[in-house]
């Protein structure tokens, strides 16, 4: 058998005309958008305006009404189950509360993912496990704790390294930062940018951080109403003549971040 | 793909050349660890290994880590090992996994054979030490809790203890009018099929009775209550300990026990020996149905001698239980709810131990009683 080779499209995901929604309720309308492979896209918009449905939409958690999604250019819905499994294989997924295995320990969560898909010795996965662990920089005595036992940053960097466990090629990122205070929360930012660059990841982040936007993002799209409204480096939003978009950039708590950006 | 290709070696003179090429990356971990296993103890007494992976054109973790391994099995073995022409790009991760795994990770603890049973059965002991004191130990907060409510009645719960006394005993009639029809019945069956062969069917009647009132009938009520009220009690007590709520009604000055235990146990306590009444009830209306379809005794004859075998001490003994099985259920429920920890499997645990435990100590009780009624001779 060959080794897939890597020679994806530029446009890593491609969304097209997209429309979700819940009984009567419309939260996706005819939204478009494209990421490219490498960069890290941060997805913004206000609480409850459709960002994490579209992240499960994309990660076909949630049925889609109408419009086409293709990852690595190819459209799920019409994928058989065996090249379902094959997209699945090479992205991870981050959830907003970590979602580990709370009866596995930590170990086991970051193990379970490869012992599913891959052939290893016990001691290449154990050396897989524990060196995952120290890429998110945990150290190794933290394998046998279980979930329960761990604080909130933790369980988002144990999350991040099972997310990373089969060194998927698109990462999925639902609130990474939310819930750490912001000394924590820049590690990881700073971590992400780090695991970016080495394992050449593309990253699609769903955020609310201020911080976050400013520091690794490359491109921003704003979800208002269902659509995105704008799509671009930072910059380009800071310019945006969106009502939303300037309530959400040029807001007061936007303008100390971007003071102290300039102030650095 | 064939090993071959991944990795080929070659000894120069002195030195090890190691060739690599393709895809290093996770599907190919297996093959590529045999390879590396393999390379790694391949000419020992050479001076230096040179690992070419210039012709490597995918490379993730899983072989950036096997890359590693095998640098560092050779430099273990004092040889100069060298990585040359590497793609730049795949320096930082190169980098990055050469920290990986220098401290050693604590090994999987895992005790086996005696040692390991001797400690399985150590743990069980005091695990069972532990249940007793955490049983007296809810026993004691309950009272201390129902202490506090008696001297001023306004704090009990009183809307709680009648929702709850509507789950466990109201919604519970039909399951258990049905259940205990349905053993009163098969009790009839069997005592008239054994004691016709020695003409006695109409002794079935005195068996039913008196096996019904006394014992069978709070029994099946009881074990049913505790696997369909006990184990919910457990379960929300649980996950209400596991999202916190439980501290958060501590925070507010409230005593869990007082708010979340005492409601549903009072609830128990007067549930059944409702459920118990009416459960004795239709038990013996099953019976007697058996016995006038099956053994053909009349319904007449088998109240009239119902009336001579039975006595009200018979239905006292067997609705004097009740609330105290209640009690064991409600204990039992509680206190394994209590000991919930942060995991859905600890959750799952718990309901279990606390089905088992109350049915256990359900009938440990049933026979006490059977000992103390006896010996005052009731």
């Amino acid at each position: 058998m060959d080794a897939p080779v890597r020679d994806t499209p530029d446009t890593v995901i491609e969304v097209r005309d997209l429309v979700v929604g819940f009984g009567t309720r419309t939260v996706l309308d005819h939204l478009s958008l494209d990421v490219r492979r490498g960069e890290i896209l941060g997805l913004v918009g206000a609480s409850g305006g459709g960002k994490s449905v579209l992240l499960r939409t994309i990660i076909g958690l949630l049925p889609r009404r109408a419009g086409t999604i293709r990852v690595f250019g190819t459209d799920l819905s019409e994928a058989g189950e065996q090249e379902r499994r094959a997209i699945e294989r090479r992205w991870g997924v981050l959830f907003q509360q970590g979602a580990l295995f709370s009866s596995l320990s930590v170990r086991q969560n970051v193990q379970f993912p490869v012992r599913e898909y891959l052939d290893l010795s016990e001691r290449l996965l154990e050396e897989v496990a524990i060196a995952k662990l120290e890429m998110v920089g945990l150290s190794p005595d933290v394998a046998d704790k279980f979930p329960s036992e761990l604080s909130g940053g933790m369980i988002k960097r144990v999350a991040l390294a099972r997310a990373l466990a089969l060194d998927p090629e698109i990462v999925f990122l639902d609130e990474p930062t939310s819930g750490l205070d912001p000394i924590g929360a820049g590690d990881f930012d700073e971590l992400i940018r780090t695991l970016q660059q080495t394992l050449g990841l593309t990253v699609f982040m769903v955020t609310h951080d201020l911080d976050s936007l400013h520091t690794v993002c490359d491109r921003v799209a704003a979800l208002a109403d269902g659509k995105v409204i704008a799509q671009g480096p930072i910059e380009t939003m800071l310019e945006s003549d969106h009502p939303w978009l300037k309530a959400y950039f040029r807001g007061k708590r936007a303008r100390m971040v971007l003071a102290e950006q300039a102030g650095d | 793909m064939d090993g071959e290709s991944l990795l080929k070696s070659a000894v120069v003179g002195e030195r090890l050349e190691v060739a690599a090429s393709g895809s290093w990356t996770a599907p190919q971990a297996r093959l590529l660890e045999r390879l590396v296993e393999a390379i790694g103890k391949q000419a020992p007494s050479v001076r230096s290994v040179s690992i070419d992976m210039h012709a490597v054109h995918e490379l993730d973790t899983y072989g950036a880590w096997l890359l590693e391994r095998l640098v560092r099995e050779r430099n273990a073995l004092g040889q100069d090992t060298r990585i040359v022409g590497l793609p730049e790009h795949y320096r930082g991760l190169i980098e990055e996994i050469q920290n990986a795994n220098r401290k050693a990770g604590p090994a999987p603890a895992r005790k086996e054979g005696v040692v390991g049973i001797l400690v399985a059965i150590g743990r069980t002991v005091v695990d069972i030490g532990q249940d007793l004191v955490s049983f007296v130990q809810m026993f004691g907060l309950l009272t201390v809790a129902l202490g506090r409510v008696i001297a001023k009645p306004v704090t009990f719960r009183l809307t709680s203890a009648v929702h709850h006394l509507d789950r466990v005993g109201w919604q519970a009639v039909p399951i258990i009018l049905l259940i205990t029809f349905l053993i009163g019945a098969i009790i009839s069956q069997q005592g008239i099929f054994h004691f016709r062969k020695f003409g006695a069917d109409v002794y079935v009647v005195d068996m039913v009775g008196i096996l019904v009132l006394r014992e069978v009938g709070v029994l099946i009520v009881a074990i049913m209550v505790a696997g369909r009220s006990g184990s919910a009690y457990t379960a929300e007590l649980g996950s209400m300990k596991m999202r916190e709520e439980v501290d958060a009604l501590r925070t507010m000055g409230f005593d869990p026990v007082e708010v979340l235990i005492l409601p549903r146990v009072v609830a128990l306590v007067f549930a059944l020996p409702i459920l118990t009444f009416l459960g004795s009830m239709s038990a013996l209306y099953g019976g007697g149905l058996v016995a006038w379809l099956y053994g053909g005794i009349s319904p007449d004859i088998f109240i009239s001698r119902l009336k001579e075998a039975i006595s009200l001490t018979h239905f006292e003994v067997g609705i004097i239980k009740a609330p105290f099985m209640a009690l064991i259920i409600g204990i039992v429920a509680g206190s394994e709810g209590m000991q919930v920890k942060g995991s859905a499997e600890s959750l799952g645990t718990q309901t279990t131990a606390s089905v088992v435990k109350s049915i256990f100590l359900v009938i440990v009780l049933d026979g006490f009683f059977a000992i103390f009624f006896a010996s005052i001779g009731m």
